[in-house]
């Protein structure tokens, strides 16, 4: 398969690419963060975003989706990363869906057609330690009667307070740091014994710390099988992983978009600045990084798409690589805009906080690398 | 709703490249002798060809053979000129396949990475003729007659003069850092046949043979003790003008050309070969903690972030394939990749280093395969020098791929 986007996921891009870049430009983030909206994104633009398809992308066709995958979700993201369009694709469209076609019959029919129809929101709660950290889960999930009695506390819960309902890790067995004993609940946020905190991100984005104190959950609730969602939280993890990979991508190219067009408009010395070579040749390397981290997302997703063994390993590389051009684009961008690019006013300093909070969103550089490592058993 | 379903077309093109590909696989599994598919350990192991050609072993002249009698030597060049005739999709499986059996390349030269590809665009048909087949059958060795004393990252203010002499030229000057020019049978070679004008123009792109009268080439000792380039001398070689390649006085379009292909050869370099995974090695000489991790934290972090760039580059240079097939690429974008690719290589080798520790620092002895290690790590020096150095290919993106003012 051709590493680049065939004709339909192109097309699927430019429609994106339209409504975001037409209704949702960077301003409309701003708006949304200067009045603190409660929400913290626009529930129209999210009703518009599942007419147009996007909510059910990837939710299967007997469910009223359009049965894409992981690259199509890719392509939208990378949109998003463009405007920073707050919207609870990530959340729901892409690691909510991901999660639920793994669900009963039931549980399918119960939610995937609402979510490809815009009315269910989802929230995946992993984290509970300040780095990402999947298998050191320790969210107790003790057999109670006929369900199971949650206790513990996740953090970093993406749109976790506008959920309606949530895709919990817990573990079920074992301790902290092994793969087998981790189970999957799905919880309605309005149980008893939950209270939900949202929490105000450098990023202005959604996020919510969450505790469970003794809340209870049917066996009906289990997502796949008891002790053994380690495979399919790595499965849902990845699909996401690949998704904020290429958000970043996204992130990158408009800010290395924005800083290029400024070198060739600000002058000093009596030169553009541009001119200068020490500039020039750091805007051709982050370029360079760019283009190749684009090539490493694609193929990740290509990967998944196609169940293929390297999936894992080529996720690891594709979000590791974007964390890093990321980090380095926001950088330079900042620093190329000189003053500029330190006020508020400026746009710039947005995608600076953005990247630092998708670097950490399922796993930071250093934490894929490491994966990288452990695959290749060194 | 957004799904289009596939077109029956799109499933009978794929189960053709299924069919190719299962094929392929077959043929070299009875083909590739189980020797050509281990990493290589020294130069010697690369099959050059030419007129001298030496094989170092029979498993290597078997090999050789039986790929350049499928035209595999050359797969994407047409049949009539020695070529497989595949296209690019066939081409791109071939490769993988021999990837996948660590198959070493039959054979190795610049007729066919550099030189065939401008032969292919700029020749005329008995140029063609006359130099293609002989490239994909190993039956002439080229070397590459670019750089000067004065002239090398500015190139083009290249002095070596090209005088008319009636239906020849005579040929004299000095070319330096000329790759194995005293083992090469051939040499494509830049001069200068009008100095009236601006430097870019009046260079004509010229090929002939070595053993022609007035050639002479002295081997430069490097840093790492081995001598790959030359400098090279012409004192007077005539040449008949018929060996122009392309138009006179536009050679600089002719040269661009083939430093393209020059600089996406370099930029894959490092993928080539690459054998044991860099993680072994450094276990192999520092061992492992209790739960298999390397035994040098930080050592492990450069190894993983290394491999992280690696193998996006990897992905990156089959982009880049797929954006040529497709007609979207950007022609200088083989000049970010160069600088990318050579950065790399660089720092693999820095890491291999490190890796070895006070074993890598052997210079002259049998158990490090005479110091092979450190040798190799100071070849990979020049990779971000030769055919444009780092700061020329990040100048060439600057301008031309991101119009910067004045670069």
């Amino acid at each position: 398969m051709p590493l680049l986007l065939n004709e339909e996921q192109t097309m699927l891009r430019d429609s994106a690419r339209g409504f975001i870049g037409d209704k949702a430009p960077v301003s409309h983030f701003r708006q949304l963060r200067d009045a603190k909206d409660a929400t913290g994104f626009s529930r129209d633009y999210w009703r518009t975003f599942s007419e147009m398809g996007f909510a059910g992308l990837l939710v299967p066709e007997a469910f009223g989706g359009s049965g894409l995958g992981a690259v199509e979700a890719g392509v939208v993201m990378e949109e998003i990363g463009h405007t920073l369009m707050p919207s609870p694709f990530l959340s729901t469209a892409v690691l909510g869906v991901s999660a639920l076609k793994h669900g009963s019959d039931a549980q399918k029919a119960d939610y995937l057609p609402k979510i490809a129809d815009g009315a269910l929101l989802t929230a995946l709660a992993i984290d509970e330690g300040a780095k990402h950290r999947p298998l050191q889960t320790a969210m107790k999930a003790a057999r109670s009667g006929n369900g199971f009695k949650l206790n513990g506390a996740k953090a970093f819960v993406v749109d976790g307070h506008t959920a309606d309902l949530l895709i919990v890790a817990g573990r079920s067995a074992g301790a902290p740091g092994e793969r087998d004993g981790l189970t999957l609940f799905l919880v309605d946020p309005k149980a008893k014994g939950i209270s939900v905190e949202r929490t105000a991100m450098v990023d202005s984005h959604n996020a919510a710390r969450i505790t469970f104190d003794d809340v209870e959950v049917t066996a009906d609730s289990v997502l796949g099988d008891v002790d053994q969602g380690g495979a399919l939280l790595d499965s849902v993890l990845n699909i996401g992983r690949g998704a904020v990979a290429a958000e970043m991508v996204g992130l990158s190219d408009e800010v290395f978009g924005r800083t290029v067009s400024y070198l060739k408009e600000r002058k000093q010395f009596g030169k553009l600045i541009g001119e200068f070579q020490a500039l020039q040749h750091r805007a051709a390397h982050l370029y360079t990084e760019i283009e190749v981290t684009r090539a490493a997302v694609l193929k990740a997703l290509q990967l998944i798409d196609d169940g293929a063994p390297t999936a894992p390993a080529a996720i690891a590389v594709a979000k590791a690589k974007a964390g890093t051009t990321a980090t380095l684009a926001v950088q330079e961008g900042v620093q190329m805009h000189g003053g500029m690019g330190m006020t508020d006013q400026f746009d710039i300093g947005f995608f600076m906080k953005r990247a630092r909070v998708c670097q950490e969103l399922l796993g930071d550089s250093n934490y894929h690398a490491d994966q990288l490592a452990r695959l290749k058993n060194y | 709703m957004l799904g289009i379903p596939r077109t029956k077309r799109m499933e009978t093109l794929m189960s053709d490249l299924d069919q190719f590909r299962s094929e392929t696989r077959a043929w070299l599994e009875a083909n590739c002798p189980p020797e050509m598919r281990k990493p290589m350990s020294s130069d010697e192991d690369t099959f050059w060809g030419g007129r001298n050609a030496k094989y170092s072993s029979e498993p290597q002249r078997l090999w050789f053979e039986r790929m350049r009698d499928k035209g595999w030597t050359v797969p994407h060049w047409p049949k009539e000129y020695g070529g497989g005739g595949l296209d690019g999709e066939q081409t791109k499986i071939l490769r993988q396949e021999m990837a996948a059996i660590s198959a070493r390349l039959p054979l190795v030269s610049f007729g066919i990475s550099m030189l065939g590809p401008a032969l292919l665009k700029y020749g005329t048909d008995a140029q063609k003729q006359e130099h293609l087949p002989k490239i994909a059958a190993g039956l002439i060795r080229w070397c590459q007659g670019y750089s000067e004393p004065n002239a090398g990252s500015d190139l083009a203010s290249l002095q070596t003069r090209a005088e008319s002499d009636g239906d020849d030229y005579l040929i004299t000057g000095q070319k330096i850092w000329t790759s194995y020019a005293n083992y090469a049978d051939w040499i494509f070679c830049l001069v200068r046949t009008d100095a009236s004008g601006k430097k870019h123009d009046g260079i004509s792109f010229i090929l002939f043979d070595m053993t022609s009268k007035g050639v002479s080439t002295k081997p430069i000792l490097l840093i790492s003790g081995k001598s790959p380039f030359c400098e090279t001398f012409f004192d007077n070689v005539r040449v008949p003008k018929s060996h122009v390649l392309g138009t006179v006085n536009r050679g600089w379009d002719v040269a661009k050309y083939l430093l393209q292909h020059e600089r996406a050869m370099i930029s894959g370099m490092g993928e080539r070969g690459a054998g044991r995974p860099l993680g072994q090695i450094a276990v192999d000489s520092i061992g492992a903690d209790a739960q298999g991790r390397l035994d040098d934290a930080m050592l492990r972090g450069q190894i993983a972030s290394f491999e992280v760039d690696e193998a996006a580059l990897a992905c990156a240079a089959e982009r880049a394939v797929d954006l040529a097939k497709a007609g979207q690429a950007h022609p200088a974008f083989s000049s970010a990749m160069k600088y990318y690719g050579t950065e790399l290589n660089k720092r693999r080798h820095e890491i291999l280093m490190s890796s070895g520790g006070i074993d890598a620092l052997e210079w002259e002895s049998q158990r490090s395969h005479e110091g092979a290690r450190p040798r190799a790590w100071l070849r990979t020096k020049a990779n971000s020098i030769e055919g444009g150095t780092s700061e020329v290919m990040l100048g060439i993106v600057a301008k031309r791929i991101l119009d910067l003012p004045g670069a």
